[in-house]
């Protein structure tokens, strides 16, 4: 399978990319890790009359946390990195444990956490991490940056908040106001497949109390489910097993699965359930333990 | 049935628009007029005569297009040739020789890592891949880093013990320090 025909830029700035994408008028779009375009224009669901590659760009392979705790992933970060680095899994549990789960080792190595977010998969499995994390993006076009909240990033399947001459150029995650705590579960048919279910916890703690509380879902609706509201019955409380089974109910109300090849809408949300119930458990057990 | 290669080189329509990109395939630099939609598989394939990638699924899920991309493990059929322009490249063909085999493809020898063979070049770059990061790999890590890579005929057990075998191999060639 091959594409219709496209002409290729790979800028070597971000301003080129911007004037790159301003002359596509909209018929441009942006060529980051490849790993969800080049199937979509091999299949000619997507047919863009020119691609920007922006690979050769330098300095956007950046991943640092700022001094107040902030969290700065650049557009050329690979799922990968996550997974190899070794300091996340303490500042941010949440991206650490999703971080192995998203497509295939090999695909790893090359699709980008910022083009994940940019696809708005409703599967995708950085969204949802964004999502309950509180994070934000920030977009560059011909008048200067901008950033976006994610929730506000993505505003249906398979589409973002950006204009035809924007790009996206960093997620930003806000510092935990407490001990950060979260997980991500995944249940996939098999290893490298899109999620069936699955659920991003990220709480902060102020010992065994929950400052914040934020939640999302894949693969159980339209579109990432932001199921933040729904677990706030947390904030303030400690963990409790009622607690626990509280917030677990309201995050399942507020997915949306289809009954599909992957599974009954029954069972997906009490996947959610149970996955909600799962990493709350884990986190409560953890905070004993370090009491 | 006609690749895109055979359609736009080596001699492409007068509107197409053609890129000339150099890629260092196998440690030779080799540069060539590429289409942009041509896919770095179909280049090596056809265009290079490089025929140990394989082309399986053609949906980037199979992983027996796997080739190293500077070093890390790539799929092929999703990548276009042009985005390869001033990267090395490296095939089954640049692992070893007939007669000097590369202690992966010694391994898959010894424990029969292979029935068909069609995943095997695959298979292969990402165990090389993975044992350069990780010489030392547990069996987890290694049916782990093969999880993007599909065989239909072994069942993988015969495959990770090739994988452990060549790890085991490299480690024992290694000059032991004093
Ligand atoms: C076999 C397979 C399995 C997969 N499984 C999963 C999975 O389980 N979970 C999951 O979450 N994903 C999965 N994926 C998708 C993968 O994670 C992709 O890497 C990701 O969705 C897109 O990132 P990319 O960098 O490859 O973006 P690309 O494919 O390059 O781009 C995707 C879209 O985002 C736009 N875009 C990208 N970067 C920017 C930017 N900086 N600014 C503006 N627009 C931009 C592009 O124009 C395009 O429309 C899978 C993919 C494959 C092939
Ligand atoms: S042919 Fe490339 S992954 Fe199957
Ligand atoms: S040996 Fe036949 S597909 Fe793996």
């Amino acid at each position: 399978m091959y594409p219709p025909k496209f002409a290729y830029e790979a800028p070597k700035s971000i301003g080129e990319a911007i004037a790159l994408l301003e002359a596509g008028g909209g018929e441009a779009k942006i060529l980051a890790g490849g790993q969800s375009l080049i199937p979509m224009v091999k299949l000619r669901f997507a047919s863009p009359e020119m691609l920007v590659d922006i690979n050769g760009i330098p300095g956007l392979d950046y991943m640092t946390i700022d001094p107040d705790g902030t969290l700065r992933i650049g557009a050329l970060v690979r799922h990968e990195d996550l997974e190899q680095s070794t300091t996340l899994a303490a500042t941010h549990p949440t991206l650490a444990a999703a971080a192995s789960l998203v497509a295939d080792p090999i695909i790893r190595t090359r699709g980008t956490f910022v083009g994940s977010l940019c696809h708005a998969d409703p599967q995708g499995d950085w969204s949802a991490t964004m999502i309950a994390l509180g994070g934000r993006i920030v977009v560059q076009g011909p008048k200067g940056k901008r950033e976006i909240d994610l929730r506000n990033f993505v505003v249906g399947p398979f589409t973002n908040a950006l204009a035809y001459n924007e790009i996206a150029i960093e997620a930003v995650i806000p510092p935990a106001k407490g001990t950060p705590r979260g997980s991500y579960l995944k249940l996939e048919r098999r290893v490298g497949d899109f999620a069936t279910a699955s659920v991003a916890v990220a709480l902060d703690m102020n010992g065994a109390t929950v400052g914040r509380a934020g939640c999302a879902l894949a693969g159980v609706g339209g579109r990432t489910i932001d199921a933040n509201d729904a677990i706030s019955v947390l904030v303030g409380k400690t963990l409790t097993p009622e607690n626990i089974e509280a917030a677990a109910d309201a995050v399942a109300a507020a997915a949306d699965p289809r009954t599909d090849h992957r599974g009954s809408s029954d069972y997906k949300r009490h996947i959610v359930k149970t996955f909600v119930t799962r990493i709350l458990t884990n986190i409560a057990h953890s905070e004993q333990k370090a009491a | 049935m006609s690749s895109l290669y055979d359609e736009v080189a080596p001699n492409p329509g007068a509107d197409t628009p053609v890129r000339r990109v150099t890629i260092e395939v196998n440690g030779e630099k080799r540069t060539v007029d590429v289409e942009p939609r041509l896919l770095l598989v179909h280049l090596l394939r056809q265009g290079l005569a490089l025929t140990g990638t394989h082309s399986g699924c053609d949906t980037s899920n199979c992983g027996a297009c796997t080739v190293l991309f500077d070093g890390s493990p790539l799929k092929s059929c999703t990548m276009f040739a042009v985005q390869a322009d001033g990267h090395k490249v490296e095939t089954v063909e640049g692992m070893g020789t007939a007669s000097g085999l590369h202690p992966v493809q010694e391994g898959f020898k010894e424990e029969h890592g292979l029935q068909c063979g069609f995943c095997t070049p695959g298979m292969m770059l990402a165990s090389k891949a993975l044992l350069e990061r990780n010489p030392n790999p547990t069996e987890d890590e290694v049916r782990w880093a093969l999880s993007g890579n599909l065989c239909r005929c072994t069942g993988y057990q015969n495959i990770v013990k090739s994988v452990l075998w060549a790890a085991e191999k490299m480690r024992n060639d290694q000059p032991q320090e004093a």
